[in-house]
């Protein structure tokens, strides 16, 4: 491995932070369609209005979702156990979050081609649960590996998940959920205030306000939750950072609090939390007096210290298991092998850089308001 | 010890989503090329026949991508979700070519594919042309990757299984890229999917012809369908037998299963065109031979023997004997890491570790296997041959006939007498789901006549799946299957609609009442204007 110009320990923290990198931009693309999905049937009464929505993310969804398609590639590239664990561990969750998102693709294609009232609202339903279900459940997700899964390891390293689907759903982790879906919400209802006019810009408006200031609320809640009431999980054995993956060969304590220990180690990361609230605390005022353009950026700031807050306060863990603490996954314990990460960090260097500049250019050519009369001149409007 | 139960529902649902997805990928394969090249025609000529001929099939092909983009999500997912033990064990290697997939084709082709639907009149022609160009340049880029990754299940090079992280780790990345497989599997698959593009415009087209509707759109496309169809249904016949050839390095068993062939055959083996299997369901009653051509196909020589299922029996013996002494070393490697010993035996045994997991079905112990254990799971090596030997019977008699499908439609087009008998033409539409059913069982012989493995000779399927309960897979099966039959029927529903109502005229920005079908608002009557609320 002589030839491998990084060292293992530090491509492992450059994947955690990519990591980090894929599923902030999944939440902040991604959540714009999302949230549009899920304010729906709310912001847009009549047919006209909605179809003005969903001409809105109508040209770039799909590229946005990509983000998490590529965060799912990620973890299975770069921390396989982790994929292997999660993703059976939290199964049915798992379904229905796939229900919902299958539900979207067609949900756009299907809904104009047909014009019946029943029809549409049909789909319209089937689009808000697209939006919704996933925002929500996503942050369910969070919560519960901020509360620590319960599962451990054969001597094979075969997982075995000891929960059930109604396990996931104890009250902090259903304020998580909440949390992620009003970041989300807001995020929608910037767009929406973003691209369009008139009655639907207001009801967006006034629903991005409210959910912006319950988002702040909520987060705060959670702080105060993980510090008093949930224990956060520490190390007590040295860890080698270079060793090949062995999620058993550590010893693990769980203190009341321990989540926060990170900002007392790092005080510069305090920072994330800050963002989160002022970013939203600047979309709502922006929402408020009605600008355009700042509500949007605002939400994606505040959506980046959100996440980036939990992800930080977990670090170096990525799943903690909640009935054998040893078997928590980190990131030095449950990466890929030392080339795997090289050739990959070389992959996403070099295509990265291009997917932002071709995005970039996708939402350049498609900006601008949208309004009920442009989209009749295009015979694949939604 | 293992659920077999929750195995054999993860490997129903598996087989299920996937066959389910792949009604789509290579439609969306064939038609985007396609659509690309009507619409170069288009800015070559400037005439606007084609641009309508590129939208037409565009709607059509925009249906059909949802239900890609809806099913492929699943993919993506569930081998973390249903095979979590195969995700650890081989992610290292394969969850690369799944995150390069995304990172350089579906990253490409999502993108760009709203611009082909929303772009029309806000670029310029060429611009337009370079979207559409992308969007199948993506979607083929995209195949190379997930074939990349399939063909490293049929022949894992370029890897080692490391005893200390318990997971076969990559060695060399190149000859994962460059596995000779996964090339093969690459243009067989491409080129089926440009078949099947091509037959679903051409089936179409002669439908409209047939009935005097659209003629000037029907003609053109068919012109072009049968070009392309043609040069896409040799490259699959003649790529597919390479794909065969290549197999007969790597996986003698398939061959010998999809041939029946229970005895080694002197060279050059004949090729068995139809057969009749015996009374215990095994080895031919009877059967109907030709000289040569199977050590021609499969070897490619006429002095090389083709292995029966009989011999690669006891060839698997041999190695699973060798995979318990890999297991037994593994085990002291695992309880001490430092025991060179064990690391030294270890090393001369790993490569058949695989087959020595196959003893896990009948004890945990593998190492203290019995002689009818070990029998046993050498017999477990042999896939079921004779839904085998008949799907591949069906594939390779669908791959020739599309060859002179083709032939047949390209000399018609040639002469000008596309339309000259209507019969034709209808036999042509109600051949339709034919590239299908060719299709379909080319993935079910790839994947089914791997059996045992779910990586070839490295991880039994049986050991790959995850500790999920027996209602997990219920309750999950029975919603994907409920969710995929109604948005079939929908998706069929739709797509008949709009070949029914035929290309428009359209018209973008130049007018504001543009096509009525696809766009119609709905009248703001009370019922819909408070819609839903």
């Amino acid at each position: 491995m002589s030839t491998i110009p990084l060292d293992y320990e530090t491509l492992r923290l450059i994947w955690w932070l990519l990591l980090g990198v894929l599923l902030i931009g999944f939440a902040i693309m991604g959540g714009r369609d999302l949230g549009v999905g899920a304010l729906l049937p709310f912001a847009a009464r009549t047919d006209d209005e909605r179809r003005v929505l969903l001409n809105v993310v109508g040209p770039t969804w799909e590229g946005n979702q990509v983000w998490l398609v590529l965060g799912g590639g990620a973890i299975f590239a770069a921390f396989p156990p982790l994929y292997a664990v999660s993703f059976s561990g939290f199964y049915l969750a798992m379904i229905v979050i796939l229900l919902a998102l299958i539900l979207r693709p067609v949900g756009f294609k299907f809904r104009g081609k047909i014009a019946d009232a029943r029809w549409r609202a049909t789909w319209d339903w089937a689009l808000f649960i697209g939006g919704a279900v996933p925002s929500l459940i996503f942050g369910v997700a969070v919560g519960n590996v901020i509360l620590g899964a319960p599962f451990h390891f054969d001597d094979t390293m075969r997982a075995f998940y000891t929960g059930n689907f109604f396990m996931l759903l104890m009250p902090f982790a259903l304020l998580c959920g909440l949390v992620s879906l009003g970041m989300l919400v807001t995020q929608g209802a910037s767009v929406i205030v973003g691209r369009t006019d008139g009655l639907l810009a207001e009801r967006a408006r006034t629903i991005g306000i409210w959910a912006g200031l319950g988002t702040i609320v909520l987060f705060a809640l959670g702080g105060v939750w993980v510090a008093f009431g949930i224990d956060g999980h520490v190390i007590t054995s040295t860890v080698d950072p270079n060793a090949p993956i062995n999620p058993l060969a550590k010893t693990v304590e769980l203190v009341r609090g321990g989540w926060l220990s990170n900002y007392g180690a790092y005080p510069w990361m305090i920072a994330a939390p800050v963002i989160g609230f002022a970013g939203l605390a600047l979309a709502v005022l922006g929402l408020n007096a009605r600008w355009k353009l700042i509500p949007l950026l605002a939400t994606s700031a505040g959506i980046f210290g959100i996440i980036s807050t939990a992800g930080l306060s977990l670090f170096p863990f990525l799943l903690p298991s909640s009935t054998v603490p040893q078997a928590g996954l980190t990131l030095w314990d449950a990466s890929s092998s030392h080339m795997t990460l090289f050739i990959m960090l070389l992959v996403t260097a070099f295509f990265l850089p291009i997917i932002i500049l071709y995005t970039g250019y996708v939402f350049r050519v498609m900006r601008g308001p949208v309004t009920s009369t442009s989209l009749n001149k295009n015979p694949n409007a939604y | 010890m293992i659920d077999m139960t929750v195995v054999e529902l993860s490997r129903w649902q598996f087989a299920a989503t996937a066959m389910y997805h792949f009604i789509f990928v290579p439609l969306t394969l064939g038609l985007s090329m396609l659509m690309a090249v009507m619409e170069s025609v288009y800015v070559m000529t400037g005439r606007e026949i084609w641009r309508k001929a590129t939208i037409f099939w565009g709607t059509l092909f925009g249906v059909n991508f949802a239900m890609g983009v809806a099913t492929g999500i699943v993919m993506e997912f569930q081998f973390g979700m249903n095979w979590s033990y195969y995700s650890h064990y081989v992610g290292d290697v394969f969850g690369a070519p799944l995150a390069i997939e995304g990172l350089m084709a579906f990253f490409l082709e999502a993108t760009f594919v709203g611009l082909f639907f929303f772009g029309w009149d806000r670029m310029s022609k060429v611009g337009h042309l370079v979207v559409t160009w992308l969007v199948a340049l993506g979607t083929n880029f995209s195949a190379l990757w997930i074939l990349i990754a399939n063909g490293w299940m049929q022949n894992p090079v370029g890897s080692k299984f490391n005893p200390d992280t318990m997971r076969m780790e990559v060695t060399d990345f190149m000859a994962v890229l460059f596995n000779s497989v996964a090339q093969a599997k690459f243009v067989h698959t491409v080129s089926a999917g440009y078949v099947c593009g091509a037959v679903f415009i051409f089936a179409i087209s002669a439908f409209y012809l047939a009935r005097g509707k659209h003629v000037e759109i029907a003609k053109r496309s068919m012109v072009v369908a049968a070009s392309f169809g043609l040069a896409g249904a040799l490259s699959v016949v003649v790529l597919g037998d390479e794909s065969g050839y290549v197999a007969t390095e790597h996986q003698k068993m398939k061959i010998a299963a999809l041939e029946a062939s229970y005895h080694t055959e002197e060279a050059p083996a004949p090729w068995t065109v139809i057969a009749i299997p015996g009374a215990d369901g095994g080895e031919p009653s009877f059967s109907i031979q030709v000289p040569w051509v199977g050590g021609l196909i499969t070897t490619r020589s006429l002095d090389e023997e083709l292995e029966g299922i009989e011999e690669l029996t006891l060839h698997a013996q041999t190695r699973i004997r060798s995979g318990m002494i890999a297991y037994d070393a593994l085990q002291e490697i695992r309880a001490d890491g430092t025991n060179q010993a064990a690391r030294a035996v270890f090393d001369e045994h790993w490569a058949d570790l695989g087959y020595g997991l196959l003893l896990k079905k009948y004890r945990e112990d593998v190492g203290n296997a019995t002689d009818e254990e070990i029998a046993m799971a050498a017999e477990d090596t042999v896939p079921d041959v004779w839904p085998l030997f008949w799907t591949f019977r069906i594939m390779m008699g669908l791959g020739f006939f599309f060859i002179a499908f083709f032939a047949f439609w390209f000399w018609k087009a040639s002469t000008g007498k596309l339309d000259s008998n209507k019969n034709l033409l209808w036999l042509s539409f109600f051949l339709l789901p034919t590239p299908w059913i060719a299709i379909e069982s080319g993935w079910f012989i790839a994947e089914f006549g791997r059996q045992p493995w779910v990586v070839e000779g490295v991880l039994p399927t049986f050991y790959a799946a995850s500790t999920l309960n027996f209602w997990d897979l219920v309750i999950s099966l029975t919603f994907f299957t409920l969710l995929y039959t109604v948005l079939f029927i929908i998706m069929i529903m739709l797509m008949v609609k709009i070949v029914k109502a035929g290309p428009k005229d359209y018209t973008f920005a130049d007018s504001p009442d543009a096509d009525d079908f696809v766009v119609a608002a709905l009248p703001a009557t009370p019922a819909t204007k408070e819609l839903g609320s």
